[in-house]
């Protein structure tokens, strides 16, 4: 998973130094986001978990964090990239309040910047290694976008990346529907958390479930989902074919 | 104003505290023909005055869109209207794409003011010599802005600038208060007849003035020349004997009227 571009010039010590400037192998990660668009606004769930390769080091890192008035960020992938990202994006907002004329960015807006600026690393061969799940609400009208690491985009009215892409979307295609309320979306969040709970292997159960709405964002104590291990399928894992796992 | 010691150089200060360069290029603006703008809490109305320096020529366009949802009326030296509309477009379009979203047009014209305000504080540089009427949406609706070549900016419900501006001005001092909730159709018969007003006697037909409108939910567009007329037959007692043959009023050049025109005989030969 390197991301060198060929440089035959045999001076491997130049070389070297110009690899130790671009982004080649993320180092500590964030796994899953899983978003929705409910009635009033967009809930967003991760797990409190940076891994170091298959360590669970980091047991207490945010991966969802506001931006200026109308946004939610969430991230999954290398956690300094996210530091990074949030501090553009903390100058954006700065630069924008500063103009104090009752315009101010909204989510499609900060969306789209955060596309630009994805795609235009990922051009240089040095790119921010996260997938980027953008959501807010702004008059009345909730969004909800990501961004991958090579500047793919677009919306939807759900959104999970990651492993939740595989465990979460067959969930939330069948089950989400316009106009949740709040109960029901995070009873719906929390269901494909526990999911990938069980199933993914970078996931820890501790968790916090970000609401945004025209009043603002909140953000919910960590907590952790029951979980339940005395299934059949569990007991005797490898009952239909032996030696797999 | 008359000639002294201090005007040379646009960075000289005078002992009064005047930069003689800069006013002047505002008298530039004041020689140019008149351009027109008014605006209600979802419109904005742009209306300029067409002149063409003969009868073999095409008049010079005035008002230019800048986006969707931004247009601009000049008033003063053409070429650096011209050259200020591009760096708008440019300005609006980079916007857009970054963000997907339109530019605020307070913030374009604070830009455009920014870059006016650097030509006032090099040496090697001369003020733009034209004044702009910048009428665009935002967040909180319609707004009409003046630009000014000294690098400031003002907002107006409603405004004029140009030759013969002053009579234009003082008709919408009458009107303005009625602005604010006028209707689209309403707003462009008020810009019409504030450009009959500079035009003080010579009849008015629609070959001698182009409109140009945008709203809330309605991008900017050239008003064509039948409509013009039909605004201006309801109040113009006299019928028109000819029609232009120009046709449409849009954004390519339309044929000079071969009417009598008692023509501005001072219009700076920069105008052109």
């Amino acid at each position: 998973m390197t991301f060198t571009i060929p440089i035959d010039n045999g001076d491997a010590v130049k070389n070297a130094e110009a690899d130790s400037q671009r982004t080649l192998y993320p180092y500590v990660t964030g796994t899953s986001i899983v978003a929705i668009k409910y009635k009033d606004g967009v809930l967003m769930a991760s797990d409190m978990g940076g891994s170091y390769g298959s360590t669970l080091r980091y047991k207490n890192i945010e991966r969802v964090k506001a931006i200026g008035k109308h946004s939610l960020l969430g991230a999954s992938g290398e956690i300094s990239d996210f530091q990074e990202i949030l501090r553009y994006l903390d100058e954006l907002i700065l630069n924008d309040n500063m103009w104090d004329d009752g315009n101010s960015l909204g989510p499609k807006e900060v969306h789209n910047y955060l596309t630009r600026v994805m795609y235009n690393r990922r051009n240089k061969f040095n790119p921010l290694w996260n997938t980027l799940v953008l959501g807010g609400i702004k008059n009345g009208e909730s969004y909800l976008g990501m961004v991958s690491m090579i500047g793919v985009s677009f919306e939807d009215n759900h959104i999970a990346t990651g492993f939740g892409n595989h465990l979460a979307r067959p969930i939330l295609r069948d089950e989400w529907h316009a106009d949740l309320s709040f109960e029901d979306g995070v009873k719906l969040l929390e269901k494909c958390m526990r999911v990938l709970l069980y199933r993914d292997r970078s996931a820890i159960n501790k968790l916090q479930i970000a609401k945004i709405t025209e009043e603002g964002v909140t953000v919910s104590q960590p907590y952790s989902l029951k979980t339940f291990w005395e299934f059949q399928a569990f007991h005797n894992p490898t009952a239909g074919a032996e030696g797999s796992w | 104003m008359f000639r002294n010691q201090y005007d040379t150089d646009v960075t000289t200060w005078s002992p009064t505290g005047r930069l003689f360069q800069v006013e002047y290029a505002m008298e530039a603006v004041k020689q140019g023909s008149a351009a027109i703008g008014l605006r209600s809490r979802t419109h904005v109305v742009l209306a300029c005055v067409n002149k063409a320096q003969s009868e073999l020529s095409s008049h010079q366009r005035k008002i230019f869109k800048v986006d969707d949802h931004i247009g601009v009326a000049i008033a003063g030296l053409t070429a650096d209207g011209r050259v200020l509309s591009r760096y708008m477009r440019s300005e609006s379009i980079n916007h857009s794409f970054t963000y997907e979203s339109p530019l605020p047009v307070g913030r374009l014209v604070v830009h455009l003011a920014d870059k006016a305000q650097v030509c006032t504080q090099r040496s090697w540089k001369r003020p733009y010599g034209v004044g702009l009427l910048v009428g665009g949406l935002d967040e909180s609706g319609a707004h009409l802005y003046y630009n000014c070549p000294s690098g400031n900016y003002f907002e107006y419900q409603a405004f004029a600038i140009g030759s013969r501006s002053q009579a234009a001005k003082t008709y919408l001092e009458r009107r303005f208060e009625s602005f604010a909730d006028s209707s689209k159709e309403d707003l462009i018969k008020d810009a019409i007849l504030a450009v009959r007003e500079t035009l003080q006697g010579e009849t008015l037909k629609s070959s001698l003035c182009t409109v140009a409108v945008l709203g809330v939910g309605e991008p900017f567009s050239f008003l064509d020349q039948e409509t013009i007329q039909k605004v201006i037959d309801t109040f113009e007692k006299v019928p028109e004997e000819e029609e232009a043959e120009g046709g449409e009023g849009e954004a390519e050049e339309a044929a000079a009227p071969p009417a009598a025109e008692q023509g501005d005989q001072d219009v700076a030969p920069m105008e052109m």
